[in-house]
């Protein structure tokens, strides 16, 4: 199993804006973790940071034992990291097979594109019908299924999901957290990102609170999800 | 007359799609507004022009040669001026002001090189025969810009449409961000279609060139006008819109300098413009934000 992640001391700035100050956090191979917080905290700044997308002002990186920060996106990429962006990021102009293949980019088989196309056409039986219509047009739901299918395609060693839930009716919430359970059982590594606090403190393993650019607390996602302070402000106790 | 006319205008289109197309694509792609991109077009011409008169090299050579050396031209330039700003959030504004001075240096430089003088392609370049039917006369070098145009432009939309290479740039015309999420090289890409519409700014320079044999250090200039009509009329990074626009705008010049007054072309163009600008800013043939193949 690989995809262990290690960020410590991470800063990331927008000019004189903080935004990030100093978090460390872990995500062993295997695991998945969550990051909590209000809208605003820094996950998505966090996030972009780690798959290359901005330049941390300080800190580190590494996965699998390797230092990645400040490494271009791409090469991120090559090293088995994927993210599921904030807002999903669906390429709107494209069908949705172009975007399917755009996540195989870094394969060059194409029986192993076509393998891992099935794959994903599998778990997301929808997304079969729509193959050659223009990604822009499905519902946020399926462009959600898309996002993450495509994700898929690249086979990550580690998936970084950023607020896959926002936006979604209920019913593609509960599919996106039962998908995201079935990876984490089959062995993906994953950072996942939400505002959705209950869902993602039920499938992670362990969780980090973020509040203002710093970590306020973390544990086991079930001792997490008893703290009085989170059930106050996150999970609408 | 209006039927030679039509046929003139048509040709000089084509060379304006080619050169709007290079244009687009660099818009529609790198998201900067390169103003040196004029600059390319005169250097495709003057690289011709050296391989005809000092090499003796035949069109059908030196008018591949000279878009490729204008396409060598563009990455280097994009990657002096432009590499620094490309992804700030000030990136429009800043790449305006660098390149607006940039290609006044490059004009000045070329011209205190070359001189200011009009050069001429050397006689029998291409043959001076020219069909004629029905009153209808086409030159060989109007049927060459015909051909290249129809050439370049099928390879154009071929590579946009089948190749890998063409949906890495769709992709990232739409969502660079995302493009280098899934392990598309950015950068290299970036580098690809600066040399693309390079290629394509320098054979519309080497055919322009050809066309009305006059070649001169700013004669890239006053192509810019009307790569700025075409596009916006077309749309920006719209590639059919392009095509259609450039015809049009050859046709519309043709019969201004025809029927009304030659000097008024480029008052003409600029009406255009305005007037679109105004009614529909998105362009004549769609939406605001579209990179279509
Ligand atoms: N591109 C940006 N430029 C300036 N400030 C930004 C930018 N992106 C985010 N910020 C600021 O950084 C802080 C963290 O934002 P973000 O990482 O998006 O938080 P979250 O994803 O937790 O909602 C916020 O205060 C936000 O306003
Ligand atoms: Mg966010």
């Amino acid at each position: 199993m690989a995809g262990e992640l290690e960020i410590a001391g991470l800063e990331i700035s927008y000019g004189k804006t903080e935004a990030v100050c100093g978090i460390n956090i872990s995500v062993p191979a295997g695991n998945t973790v969550c990051l909590i917080g209000a809208n605003g905290a820094g996950k998505t700044s966090t996030m972009r940071a780690i798959s290359g997308l901005l330049k941390p002002r300080a800190g580190r990186i590494v996965l699998d034992g390797a230092d990645i920060t400040g490494m271009a996106p791409h090469l991120v990429a090559a090293r088995g990291l994927l993210q599921v962006p904030e807002g999903r990021q669906i390429f709107a102009e494209l069908t949705v097979a172009e975007n399917l293949a755009l996540g195989a980019w870094l394969v060059d088989d194409a029986a192993e594109i076509a393998r891992r196309r099935d794959g994903v056409l599998q778990r997301f039986p929808r997304l079969r019908e729509r193959l050659g219509q223009l990604a822009g047009l499905m519902s946020g739901g399926e462009q959600q299924m898309l996002a993450l299918g495509r994700a898929l395609m690249g086979e990550p060693k580690l998936l970084l999901l950023d607020e896959p839930s926002m936006g979604l009716a209920p019913l593609f919430v509960d599919e996106i957290f039962a998908i995201i359970e079935t990876l984490k059982r089959e062995g993906t590594t994953i950072l996942l990102v939400e505002q959705n606090a209950s869902a993602a403190l039920e499938v992670a393993d362990f969780a980090y609170v973020l509040e203002n650019g710093r970590i306020v607390l973390e544990g086991p996602a079930a001792e997490v999800a008893g703290d009085p302070k989170v059930i106050a402000a996150y999970l609408g106790g | 007359m209006l039927a030679q006319q039509l046929v003139n205008g048509v040709l000089l289109g084509a060379t304006y799609s080619l050169f709007a197309l290079g244009f687009t694509l660099m818009f529609g792609v790198l998201r900067v507004i390169n103003l040196t991109y004029g600059f390319y077009f005169s250097a495709g011409a003057f690289v011709a022009l050296w391989l005809t008169k000092q090499m003796g090299l035949g069109i059908w050579l030196a008018l591949p040669l000279g878009a490729v050396a204008a396409g060598v031209v563009a990455v280097a330039i994009d990657w002096l001026l432009l590499t620094r700003l490309r992804w700030r959030p000030t990136a429009e504004l800043d790449s305006l002001m660098v390149t607006l001075g940039g290609v006044l240096a490059l004009y000045s430089v070329m011209t205190a090189w070359l001189g200011p003088d009009i050069r001429r392609l050397p006689p029998g370049l291409i043959s001076a025969d020219a069909l004629v039917w029905g009153g209808l006369r086409v030159t060989m070098a109007q049927l060459l810009i015909l051909g290249a145009t129809i050439v370049l432009v099928s390879a154009l939309l071929a590579l946009m449409r089948f190749t890998r290479l063409g949906l890495a740039i769709r992709a990232m015309a739409e969502k660079p961000d995302a493009a280098g999420l899934m392990g598309i090289n950015t950068a290299r890409t970036s580098a690809l279609v600066s040399f693309l519409s390079g290629c394509l700014a320098g054979a519309g320079g080497v055919l322009i060139g050809l066309n009305f044999n006059a070649i001169q250090p700013y004669m890239g200039e006053s192509m810019m006008l009307r790569g700025f009509v075409v596009i916006i009329v077309g749309g920006l990074g719209d590639i059919r819109g392009a095509l259609i626009a450039g015809l049009a705008l050859g046709v519309i010049e043709v019969l201004t300098a025809g029927y009304v007054a030659s000097g008024l072309k480029e008052a003409v163009s600029f009406a255009i413009l305005v007037a679109v600008l105004w009614t529909r800013p998105q362009g004549l043939f769609g939406r605001a934000v579209v990179r279509r193949a």
